[in-house]
């Protein structure tokens, strides 16, 4: 057992995890170790990378890593979800240091990550906005209409990493990737499990155009 | 010279977008006849989203999470009721701040139908905490609330319509101003219902009180104010939107409260926010009336549902074949 699943352990305490928990794992481990200019020292910093993780749910992983990172202490972990937690089933940013975004209701993410995007320029400051967003997730119309603004105003400092764990209802194959192209995203697919095929995926910025990841998991049973 | 609210609205914006470096424009569509010139000058400040209302609400909110002031705008039904998960999540939750901006109210837009109409829009934004609510009543109150909102913190709506009182008042955001003192019942007039308001109390020996800023609600104000123990609540919205602030104010004192505004029927009717002032009995006729019913020893008092079906009626309404309004209209 590694680091980040004996630190998901306190949480469930459960050797095996639910797919929902581990579908973002690899993804926000190597943004958190290889790709985001973030640590516990600069969460204050106007020019730290920002992670939105917009799928609130199953958010065990994303603990998991920033509590290895040293966001908060270890401790915190083995009471998750209950009244005295900082930590619930969907994170909170005014209760977690190091969260970017109260997340847990779906489709509000990269909407908010759009905007962060928007105020960022608007202020010169070039760090990136990673979003993850779940392949279900997208079923929400309110992902539309950011996809499509973003691309507009071409918002290269934003990023979309998409799950794709084929847990939308009337998936349409190769619909996810497609849509992003359609309205000029700079699109790329590549196994979610694959730390270095993640790592230059995610790394990559595209210039004058907003980019997305698809990260593709185990189909959810 | 005297400009519309919404005109106002546009100018102020503008003002504070080439003043401030930290606040932002964000719109969708709405108003962006007067925000050309601006947008033009600073396109990364100024944003319009297209017709997307639940982006742009997010986007407000995303430009506020990385420190900017935004100014958020779209009509009120399409800002707070479209989008209201949005402002719940993106704002409240976030707990970030900002200044939301609707435009069209309850009835500025009658000819358009109930979808272009928000009576519900000072209601639903107060289950929300600690949000500041403000419906300025004239042009002059539009802009020294906008910039008090927007030169401070936490989250603002500002409720921006045609309907306006003659006279300004200076901002003053959780209190009432005294507009006239009597020995009698106490009339809380909020918004542009003043005109009306002093019209049906003429002769009339009570205190009538002002607040264009409805939340916070001058509770200790009402307390002073309160001559007998009557209260006569006047707001452009929902009627009883602000009956369970008066009842905590006034918690440990007996007293009778009537409640007046925008009633819950759907009225299915186009016409002119006159019209719709009227059906709804905001004007000073209607007013009067309710006044004289609630006041009167012996006299009684329609309630708001049945008053509204009398009002139609009254109007010579025709009957309608649609069986929601036949419903209305059977008393």
């Amino acid at each position: 057992m590694n680091e980040i699943e004996r630190l998901m352990t306190l949480m469930t305490g459960d050797e095996k995890h639910s797919a929902a928990a581990t579908s973002t794992l690899d993804v926000i481990r190597v943004l958190y170790e290889r790709v985001l200019d973030v640590s516990p020292e600069t969460v204050g910093d106007d020019r730290r990378d920002r992670f939105l993780l917009s799928k609130g749910h199953g958010p065990m992983a994303y603990y998991a890593v920033l509590c290895s990172r040293g966001f908060f202490p270890e401790e915190w972990l083995s009471g998750w979800a209950s009244y005295d937690s900082p930590l619930g089933y969907h994170p909170d940013r005014n209760l977690v240091p190091g969260v970017e975004i109260a997340s847990g209701s779906l489709g509000h993410g990269l909407p908010l990550a759009v905007g962060t995007a928007l105020g960022l320029r608007a202020q010169g400051i070039g760090a990136r906005v990673v979003v993850l967003v779940g392949d279900a997730e997208l079923d929400e119309g309110s992902n539309h209409e950011a996809i499509e603004l973003a691309a507009a105003l071409g918002l290269d400092a934003l990023t979309v990493v998409a799950v794709d764990n084929r847990s939308s209802s009337y998936a349409v194959p190769g619909r996810l990737e497609q849509r992003f192209v359609t309205e000029g995203w700079h699109a790329v697919s590549v196994d979610g499990r694959d730390h270095d095929l993640l790592e230059k995926a995610l790394s990559h910025r595209e210039i004058g155009r907003p980019n997305v990841v698809v990260a593709v998991v185990e189909e959810k049973r | 010279m005297t400009v519309s609210s919404r005109v106002q609205f546009a100018r102020t914006a503008t003002d504070l977008v080439e003043t401030d470096l930290s606040v932002a424009l964000v719109y969708a569509e709405i108003s962006g006849q007067f925000f050309g010139e601006v947008e033009r000058r600073h396109p990364d400040r100024v944003v319009n989203v297209g017709i997307r209302e639940q982006l742009l609400v997010n986007v407000g909110a995303g430009m506020a999470l990385t420190g900017m002031r935004p100014i958020v705008h779209t009509f009120a039904s399409f800002l707070v009721e479209r989008a209201f998960e949005q402002v719940k999540l993106g704002f409240g939750h976030q707990d970030v701040g900002g200044v939301l901006v609707g435009s069209g109210g309850s009835f500025d837009i009658a000819g358009g139908g109930r979808t272009h109409q928000a009576p519900g829009d000072v209601a639903l934004l107060d289950t929300l905490p600690g949000v500041s609510i403000h419906a300025p009543g004239t042009a002059q109150e539009v802009d020294a609330v906008l910039r008090r909102s927007v030169g401070g913190s936490g989250l603002h709506y500002v409720r921006v319509v045609e309907q306006t009182n003659a006279q300004s008042f200076p901002h003053a955001p959780g209190r009432f101003h005294v507009v006239r003192r009597g020995a009698g019942a106490t009339v809380i007039a909020l918004g542009p219902v003043l005109d009306e308001v002093l019209s049906a109390t003429e002769g009339r020996d009570v205190t009538v009180l002002y607040a264009s800023t409805v939340r916070p609600f001058d509770r200790r104000g009402l307390r002073e104010a309160l001559g007998s123990p009557e209260v006569v609540l006047v707001e452009p919205w929902l009627a009883g939107t602000s009956a369970h602030v008066v009842a905590d104010a006034l918690r440990d004192v007996p007293h009778r409260l009537l409640a007046l505004g925008v009633g819950r029927t759907e009225l299915r009717r186009y016409g002119t926010a006159a019209d719709h002032v009227r059906a709804h009995g905001l004007d000073a006729t209607g007013l009067r009336r309710s006044l004289d019913g609630f006041l009167t020893p012996g006299h009684t008092t329609l309630d708001p549902g049945r008053r509204l079906a009398c009002d139609l009626a009254a109007t010579g309404a025709r009957r309608c074949r649609c069986s929601s309004v036949g419903r209305a209209f059977a008393l």
